[in-house]
């Protein structure tokens, strides 16, 4: 089995991205969308990115609820921002130190730190841990730190522990 | 078009309006702000309204008057929605590194210089 499927979940989850973007399921699509999900399994196998386990599924719920309420927060915050032209806005570098070092829950972090508005991911240093943020509206410096490292961080690394 | 709008109950016209107001106008503040702010970096910032809940709010507002109108769910927009949101890390990584090394040979005193 497992040279046919070395990947179960992105082989399913690219047969249900094929069906739903041709809306059908009828057996032709399907055939051809059940192709597309077993190469992209294969492909995924040759590249070999390592098999991160996800653990702690109420981790991942919360995790999700947490960032889609930061983002509307964000949304709100950088909105004000662009609109009122806020004198006391200081925009800047934020240099945080990570634990994380796992590439999958690394990619994770960078999405959401991207996803939300007024932060920006710009650089990360693999070696020792150091990532170099861009951030529209510093204010308290050690709010953005705690933010990062207790809110994404902890849960990510219990997600890909 | 016209027509078919026409026919969808007030019960989910009301809510597809507004979320798409609100997408909409999330977008254009942040357009706006690519005028206003007035750093690179600081810009990188303002497109992001668009591709959060400027982009969440409209495709919900598609998946809502699609599926009350044709009777079923419509749900492929999810497909758009997590396309643009693993693909615009991506994006904005290169443009902030590019500027960022860029700013670094010019000997720039604003960027903090490479470890």
């Amino acid at each position: 089995m497992r040279w046919l499927l070395p990947h179960p979940l992105v082989s399913l989850g690219l047969l249900v991205l094929w069906l739903l973007l041709n809306r059908t399921y009828a057996p032709g699509p399907a055939l051809v969308g059940i192709i597309v999900a077993l190469m992209g399994g294969w492909a995924l196998a040759l590249l070999d990115p390592g098999r991160p386990r996800l653990r702690r599924l109420d981790v991942v719920l919360k995790l999700t609820l947490h960032v889609l309420l930061d983002i509307a927060k964000s949304n709100l915050a950088v909105a004000r921002n662009i609109l009122e032209r806020k004198s006391d806005r200081r925009a800047g570098f934020l240099r945080i130190q990570l634990e994380l070092r796992e590439p999958q829950a690394l990619a994770v972090l960078a999405c959401i730190v991207t996803a939300t508005p007024g932060s920006a991911w710009v650089e990360f240093d693999p070696e020792d841990g150091q990532l170099l943020l861009h951030v529209l509206d510093v204010g308290e410096e050690a709010d953005w730190v705690r933010l990062i490292k207790e809110r994404y961080e902890q849960p990510l690394m219990e997600i890909f522990a | 078009m016209i027509e078919m709008t026409a026919e969808l109950p007030w019960i989910a016209a009301v809510p597809v309006a507004l979320l798409l107001l609100i997408g909409a106008g999330l977008t254009l503040v942040g357009s706006f702000g690519l005028l206003r702010l007035r750093s690179f970096y600081e810009r990188v910032h303002a497109p992001t309204l668009g591709t959060s809940y400027g982009m969440g709010c409209t495709l919900l507002a598609s998946m809502i008057f699609f599926s009350v109108l044709q009777g079923r769910f419509v749900i492929h927009e999810i497909v758009i929605g997590f396309l643009i949101l693993v693909t615009t890390p991506v994006t904005l990584m290169l443009l902030a590194r590019a500027s960022l090394h860029r700013d670094r040979l010019e000997k720039n005193e604003q960027v903090p210089p490479p470890r």
